[in-house]
């Protein structure tokens, strides 16, 4: 991708605009970036932008901060990273000096926080759209290991409450020796 | 939460527990990653913008440092069979674990903070109505999600304010 000036406004405008959306929790920006960045500019493919999520959520740091700048970087090398990184931290910093100059108004007001609770349930399904959209790929591709690895992974961190690295690091692990398994036998379990 | 609790309130005293819990909530409505939140907030009322600036630039150093190494390491190494192999594990993983985040979601927008019972009436059917319409309408136009979660934030205010 072309590193010009026009590119970096972009990169800077779209992380931004991400960051300024990124209610109720870090993950709802996975579907924002992948409107973004793939939908619409076409600058990534979802596979990579399953992978920049796999490794935000790995690595210490908020989520949606993690996966600015692996995009930055992705997309425009140390300087699209410096641009993400700016373009992600300046929302939330310009509304909060705002908000905490009046606080304690801003979190009695009740329009503030009926919206917010409308908001929620928006969240929720923009989240759970992605999700379909994503497991259903999973399932369609029929491939029996990543359905298991789906289905179990789901269990094993919803209901056991089993340590997300440790899960990480498993399904991580399983994925590789599949993979040199698969390069023998010369099929694709993968 | 509990980090940043205990640096802001008991190591360094610079929040009170009643402030700290105000942050909390405050962070949770306003838009970006509750830690960013956080260390904007808490630098905001110890230093003002200076504070503001000193704190978030604290907050996401390690991040930068830690996942620009491995953004590097991705470009330089991910067609290598085995990290392809490390990514095909994972990429389901992290569908899982997405789908598991937004359950808690779920639970939290249609019952409340008091969590999930088995009591019907317990359900927050504006919740359940705006989830519905706001899912319909992404399968079926597939808008920009900023659009949805604007449009249930105005929708569903004027809903609970009304009833």
């Amino acid at each position: 991708m072309e590193k010009n000036l026009k590119n970096y406004f972009k990169l800077f405008k779209s992380t931004f605009f991400l960051s300024a959306f990124t209610f109720g929790g870090g993950y709802v920006i996975i579907p924002l970036m992948k409107k973004k960045f793939v939908d619409e500019l076409g600058w990534l493919e979802e596979e990579e932008m399953l992978d920049m999520a796999a490794m935000a959520q790995s690595s210490p740091g908020p989520m949606a901060v993690n996966a600015s700048i692996l995009a930055g970087w992705r997309l425009m090398g140390i300087f699209g990273a410096l641009v993400a990184i700016a373009g992600t931290v300046l929302p939330p910093l310009i509304i909060l000096s705002v908000i905490s100059l009046f606080y304690a108004a801003f979190r009695d007001n009740v329009m503030v926080n009926a919206v917010l609770k409308g908001m929620m349930a928006g969240v929720c399904a923009v989240i759970f759209d992605v999700v379909i959209t994503m497991g259903g790929k999973v399932i369609k591709a029929k491939k029996p290991l990543p359905i298991l690895i789906m289905t179990g992974a789901f269990i094993v961190y919803f209901v056991l409450r089993v340590n997300i690295i440790y899960i990480i690091l498993f399904c991580g692990t399983l994925g590789a020796l599949m993979s040199l398994h698969d390069k023998k036998t010369g099929r694709e379990n993968v | 939460m509990p980090l940043i609790q205990s640096q802001v309130v008991d190591i360094h005293g610079w929040l009170t527990l009643t402030e700290f819990t105000d942050l909390i909530t405050i962070s949770e409505m306003t838009p970006g990653p509750i830690a960013i939140n956080s260390a904007t907030f808490v630098g905001t009322q110890i230093a003002g913008l200076g504070g503001a600036l000193v704190s978030t630039f604290g907050c996401i150093l390690p991040s930068c440092i830690i996942v620009s190494l491995l953004a590097w390491l991705y470009g330089k190494y991910k067609e290598l069979a085995v990290i392809k192999g490390v990514l095909a594990g994972l990429r389901p993983t992290v569908v899982a674990l997405i789908f598991s985040a937004w359950l808690s979601i779920l639970v939290l927008s249609f019952w409340g903070p008091d969590g999930f019972t088995w009591d019907i009436s317990s359900i927050d059917f504006i919740a359940v109505t705006l989830f519905a319409a706001g899912l319909f309408l992404l399968q079926k136009f597939k808008p920009n999600p900023i659009f949805i979660m604007l449009g249930s934030g105005v929708i569903g205010g004027a809903c609970y304010l009304l009833f």
